[in-house]
């Protein structure tokens, strides 16, 4: 068991490091970049993971950290790859809403998170800066969501969701293995619905821009 | 005893006004009035001067009150550290503005539309700056305003300077309105009126929490704060030259003093928040006057833009400094506040020095567009080398004294972690950022303003064949470029000036600046920080000295002239130039396309057409379409509504006057 | 005092020297590199003394103004690049500028610069000076962002003083430091005019920056404006070093010994930036002149981010 201060300094480093990771992602704006930044993503998940396995003694951490080195650095970022490639969409160049208002626009979801966590501060200070860069890390998927209008972009930004997730988690000591392991399984499931919707939805509209499912709402007349 | 003389200073003024408002249109009129304001300005100076230096040896504040005004009242009048510092402000700026003019008011073509004006112009802010009452206070901001309004129409066939005094006239308004609300709830709704019964009497948090909303929109409103400046860049250019000076250098810190009498002055410890909204407001401001004015190419105009940013940095200052005190730090409010006052100075100076610099062109070559000026550098050497300080100034650059109250403003944001607020915590980095972000505008903005004017070649006939202006002029200019220099390379010698001030409104001052080796600028601790602009000048000049010496002496020293390189494709126009609007290309590309929603229509003929390329900008105001067209088309909607009521007959009109009675008197009863 | 006179004029004459060998082995390298033998690494000093024998061709309407910016230019960046430390902290002028003095420097040099070159009038320096001011003012708040960071640390914007804090407290494997470190790299690249930002070696790309501006001058005037330009990049290498690899820097009152290792590793400090800085010049493709926003735009948020985090850090 390490000291206190190296435990939280490196537990901190990778916690913040997926911070930048989800900054990064938003500003990319070709395809491959992203996956390949989404398996980045992953690899530090899967190592604040590891260290969390390491500080806390907790066995079962490493299998999170193993699942989330193989399916989510791994397994998923090739899948996609080969998708776009597929598809032939690797020259798509995404439609950002502005980098800069995009940005500014996350650096104030970081503030908030760190403010929204605030009553966390007095109890553990340690998991008061866990849970706030968690918080970041989901709130900068969900903008990346937001902000794209493929859906290849949209399943990047529902996995660093999912990352952001499973980060809160390793930290919040006693979190049950079954609970992580779901989470887990849940996004190998929406992969699985992603990718087939995606296929679908390419081949019926030959885009795999979502505003092109926008006319075949049905509620508009 | 100082205050008297100030007192007995103004009437001079308001003599001068009268006696040449019959005599205006002769020849040696102009001269003479200029001569006598210049006299009276200098000896204002001078009293400002000792009346600082003698609340830095602790004297207490002069009061004084003369039986005028209101009925039983009077007014009060007091000279104490801040008033005699913006005394200083107030009159060196119009004493070189009166200088400037003895040369550039020869060419006025309607002086006895301005002379008149002008010495109750500079009267009016006088008497703010000394005034100690709620009624004199407001009086002499109202003779300010409306002898400015005066100004700003003097060339009143010009349609859009007719527009400006009609825009300026309804913020005066606002202005004025707001600042009575704000005595009105200080004063206990006009029961104490005195600025010492105001200041001593405790004043409830929402009563206080009102007044400094109203006095932020009232000072606002004068100083430019966006979202209330649109007036600002119509009217100060609207102006001549010299009153333009006036208006951006010192009516607007006027405004400042204001703001900072009111509420660092009246209303006892402040609360985090008036702080905290100052400070948004302040840093929205400075991003936004800077970006308005890199897309202008009216050179009077973007200086006028320009004023705007440089209110927001020192609203900026003062909403840390109100910040930093109401947590007690008071070494923070102190800094705070120094960076804040000096800016004033500062601005004082280069924005007089810059206006005046765009008078002389004005004078010289008819024209106020960047696009149609070009070159003047070989024709006014004097102009441009002042015109170029001035710039160099205004974009803090070091050794200049823009740099110094920019840097004291960036050690202030520095220690800010300090404060336990969590919205300072985020709002300050940022804040901090958009300064740095302004500056570094700032810089493009005048590398702009100066390169397309004085540089390069000349764009009309009118640029080809301008002249120097004359010596008055010049002696004004210089006098400012030296007053810019010595305030950069000797900043200790203003904050210690500063001390009194500073303490007096926030209780804590900086470390005393003269007893520093080398005359080193420390802002809190020598480990933290510290700047030594006259060090850094000795550096520079023997650094630049070294390698000339080195260079014409082993080296060569032949200078051939050729032609410009032009890549084998000789093209003499002047038209080839970068212009204002493609210089300004980039950055409108970049920030403009958000905040503007500028867009860029390029109609190219094909080959063959005879038709010539067009390339439209659009661009929208956001202050204008958002807020103030909604306000317009509602008063214009409510107004048609009351105006049926003019058609109506007599007895509907007094039933309708019956029903007003009747549902107060409802009230009324409802109200016991 | 003559001995700390002399060891501040020994660190100005240093940065002096070692400009041109910084540009001569980050030319070296990258020849290599590309599988060049390239030139010497002492071929910038041969260039600097050609330009300064050779005589200077003026165009026929350039002003004053365009005469003297060469040595201001120069001058402002050769007493920044002197006043961060380099191989010992503390000297006697380092309290006279502290980093934001130091950015100001910079800018000054910056300002006269674009005006010359606005001066002669033609579309090629317009399109340098106009490109590079928007270039400047994203790095600027970038820098200040970073420059806060390192403050918020240190509790100082002294570079000698934030340089010893580096060095002597234990600072710990902070998130805030790395995304300083890699934002003020971006700046600095953005700044000097390194790819991918701008080309240093070419003078005809539709998308220059800096060669076009300074396209005009010639013979001793260009000398010094490229001696000035490696100045600038000595500059933001030594400040790099200083801030994030402060060892081997000798303490203020050291003795000779130490002084000496203090040059030594200073030297092999630099030769190493230069070298990593090749290496990444010959990865990476230039980008398109508005990329160089999004460029610096996250550079600007990575400055951003670090002051955010460290609040998170510090206050536990």
């Amino acid at each position: 068991m390490p000291g206190q201060g190296l435990a939280f300094d490196v537990a901190h480093m990778l916690a913040g490091g997926m911070v930048t990771v989800s900054f990064m992602l938003l500003f990319q704006d070709r395809l491959f970049a992203l996956i390949q930044f989404i398996s980045l993503h992953a690899l530090v998940l899967a190592m604040a993971l590891a260290w969390q396995a390491y500080i806390q003694t907790a066995e079962h951490l490493y299998a999170a950290a193993a699942l989330a080195l193989m399916v989510k650095a791994v397994l998923i970022p090739v899948v996609l790859h080969r998708l776009v490639r597929r598809l032939r969409i690797e020259r798509t160049v995404e439609v950002v809403v502005g980098v800069g208002v995009t940005m500014l626009f996350g650096i104030c979801l970081v503030a908030l998170s760190v403010v929204v966590m605030l009553p966390v501060a007095a109890k553990s200070p340690l998991m008061w800066e866990d849970l706030s860069f968690a918080l970041a890390v989901v709130l900068l998927g969900l903008l990346i969501m937001i902000t794209r209008r493929n859906a290849v972009g949209q399943i990047i930004g529902f996995l660093s969701v999912d990352n952001g997730m499973t980060l809160a988690a390793a930290g919040a000591r006693g979190m049950p293995f079954l609970i992580e392991l779901s989470i887990a399984f849940s996004a190998l499931v929406a992969l699985i619905v992603f990718v087939v919707s995606l296929s679908h939805i390419y081949k019926r509209f030959e885009s795999a821009d979502v505003q092109a499912l926008d006319r075949f709402r049905g509620d508009t007349p | 005893m100082f205050l008297p003389f100030v007192l007995c200073l103004v009437p001079f003024l308001f003599a001068a006004g009268l006696l040449v408002t019959p005599v205006a249109s002769r020849s040696w009129a102009s001269f003479a009035l200029y001569g006598v304001c210049l006299g009276v300005t200098c000896l204002l100076l001078a009293v400002g001067v000792l009346g600082l230096a003698a609340a830095g040896e602790g004297a207490p504040p002069q009061l004084m009150r003369l039986p005028l005004g209101l009925p039983g009242a009077g007014v009060g009048f007091r000279l104490d550290s801040l008033s005699a510092f913006f005394l200083i402000v107030v009159n060196f700026a119009a004493s070189a503005a009166s200088l400037f003019a003895i040369g550039y008011g020869r060419h006025e073509h309607a002086p006895g539309r301005v002379l008149p004006f002008y010495p109750v112009f500079l009267a009016g802010m006088n008497l703010v700056v000394v005034a100690n009452d709620a009624y004199s206070f407001l009086f002499s901001w109202e003779l300010m305003s409306v002898a400015s309004w005066f100004l700003v129409i003097a060339h009143h066939r010009e349609r859009e300077n007719r527009r400006a005094g009609y825009v300026y006239l309804i913020m005066a308004a606002i202005s004025t309105q707001a600042l009575l609300i704000t005595f009105g709830l200080l004063s206990d709704f006009g029961r104490v009126l005195d600025f010492e019964a105001i200041r001593t009497s405790p004043h409830a948090v929402d009563i206080a929490r009102l007044a400094v909303l109203a006095a932020v929109i009232g000072t606002g409103a004068k100083a430019g704060l966006v979202p209330l400046h649109v007036w600002l860049p119509l009217a100060h250019p609207a102006a001549p030259s010299h009153v333009s000076g006036l208006m951006s250098g010192i009516m607007t810190k006027v405004a400042i003093y204001g703001l900072v009498r009111i509420v660092f002055d009246l209303l006892g410890p402040p609360e985090w928040t008036w702080g905290a909204g100052i400070l948004f407001l302040g840093g929205i401001t400075a991003v936004v006057g800077v970006l308005y004015a890199l897309m202008q190419h009216d050179l009077k105009r973007l200086l006028a833009y320009h004023t705007v940013e440089n209110i927001g940095i020192i609203a900026i200052g003062l909403g840390l400094a109100l910040a930093f005190r109401a947590n007690g730090f008071a070494l923070g409010a102190a800094l705070a506040l120094t960076a804040a006052l000096f800016h004033v100075l500062n601005h004082s100076l280069f924005k007089s020095l810059l206006f005046f610099g765009a008078g002389a062109v004005l004078t010289a070559t008819g024209e106020r567009d960047l696009e149609r000026l070009g070159g003047l550098i070989r024709g006014m050497p004097v102009t441009a080398f002042c015109f170029l300080v001035g710039s160099a100034a205004i974009s803090a650059l070091p050794p200049l004294n823009g740099f110094v109250s920019e840097w004291l403003a960036l050690q202030a944001i520095l220690i800010s972690p300090e404060l336990p607020q969590w919205i300072l915590k985020f709002l300050v980095p940022m804040v901090g950022a958009g300064l740095a972000l302004s500056a570094a505008l700032a810089a493009a903005c005048f590398v702009k303003a100066f390169g397309i004017a004085f540089l390069g070649r000349a764009r009309t006939v009118a640029a080809e064949r301008a002249v120097e202006t004359d010596r008055t002029s010049q002696a004004a200019m210089l006098i400012l470029v030296a007053a810019c220099v010595l305030a950069g390379l000797f900043p200790g010698m203003v904050v210690d000036a500063l001390a009194p001030v500073v303490t007096m409104l926030v209780g804590s001052h900086l470390p005393v600046q003269s007893s520093n080796p080398w005359l080193t600028l420390v802002a809190s601790t020598p480990e933290r920080s510290s700047y030594n602009g006259l060090v850094l000048m000795v550096f520079i000049a023997l650094s630049a000295l070294l390698p000339a010496l080195g260079i014409y002496g082993l080296a060569s020293r032949k200078l051939r002239r050729a032609g410009a390189w032009d890549c084998g494709y000789p093209e003499t126009s002047s038209a080839t130039q970068y212009t204002a609007a493609s210089f300004a290309q980039p950055i409108r590309r970049v920030f403009a396309s958000v905040v503007f929603s500028a867009s860029e229509q390029i109609d190219m003929p094909l080959p063959g057409d005879a038709r010539p390329a067009r390339l439209t900008l659009g661009m929208k105001d956001p202050v204008w379409t958002v807020l103030y067209r909604p306000l317009v088309e509602t008063v214009n909607a409510a107004a048609a509504v009351v105006g049926r009521a003019r058609t109506l007959s007599i007895r509907q009109h007094l039933s309708l006057v019956y029903a007003v009675l009747i549902l107060l008197l409802v009230v009324l009863a409802l109200w016991q | 005092m003559i001995q700390y006179l002399l060891l501040q004029g020994f660190q100005m004459m240093l940065v002096l020297a070692v400009a041109p060998l910084l540009i001569g082995i980050v030319r070296k390298v990258k020849s290599r590199l590309l599988c060049r033998i390239g030139p010497s690494v002492f071929q910038p000093y041969r260039d600097l003394i050609r330009l300064a024998r050779k005589d200077v061709v003026v165009a026929h309407n350039a002003s004053w103004l365009f005469l003297v910016t060469p040595y201001i230019v120069f001058s402002a960046i050769w007493v920044a690049a002197a006043l961060v430390p380099t191989y010992a902290l503390g000297l006697i002028f380092s309290w006279s500028a502290d980093i934001i003095v130091i950015v100001g420097l910079l800018a000054l040099a910056r300002f006269f610069q674009a005006l010359a070159g606005l001066d002669v009038g033609t579309a090629f320096g317009g399109i340098g000076t106009s490109r590079e001011m928007m270039i400047a003012s994203l790095a600027e708040p970038a820098m200040l962002m970073i420059v806060f960071t390192l403050s918020l640390l240190a509790q100082s914007t002294q570079l000698s003083s934030i340089a010893h804090y580096m060095m002597t407290v234990d600072v710990g494997l902070r998130v805030s430091c790395g995304l300083a470190l890699l934002g003020l790299v971006m700046v600095a690249i953005a700044e000097n005019g390194r790819i991918p930002v701008d080309n240093p070696a070419t003078h005809l790309e539709l998308t220059m920056v800096h060669e076009a501006m300074i396209l005009e001058y010639s013979g001793r005037h260009l000398a010094l404006i490229e001696l000035a330009a490696a100045l600038k990049l000595t500059l933001y290498l030594s400040m790099l070093v200083c801030v994030f690899l402060p060892w081997g820097m000798a303490l203020n009152g050291a003795g000779t010994l130490t002084l000496v290792i203090g040059v030594g590793v200073y030297l092999s400090k630099m030769a190493a930036g230069g070298t990593a800085l090749a290496l990444l010049e010959v990865t990476v493709a230039k980008m398109r002149v508005f990329r160089v926003v999004d460029f610096l735009n996250f550079a600007l948020m990575l400055g951003l981010l670090a002051a955010l985090l460290l609040f998170v850090s510090r206050s536990i």
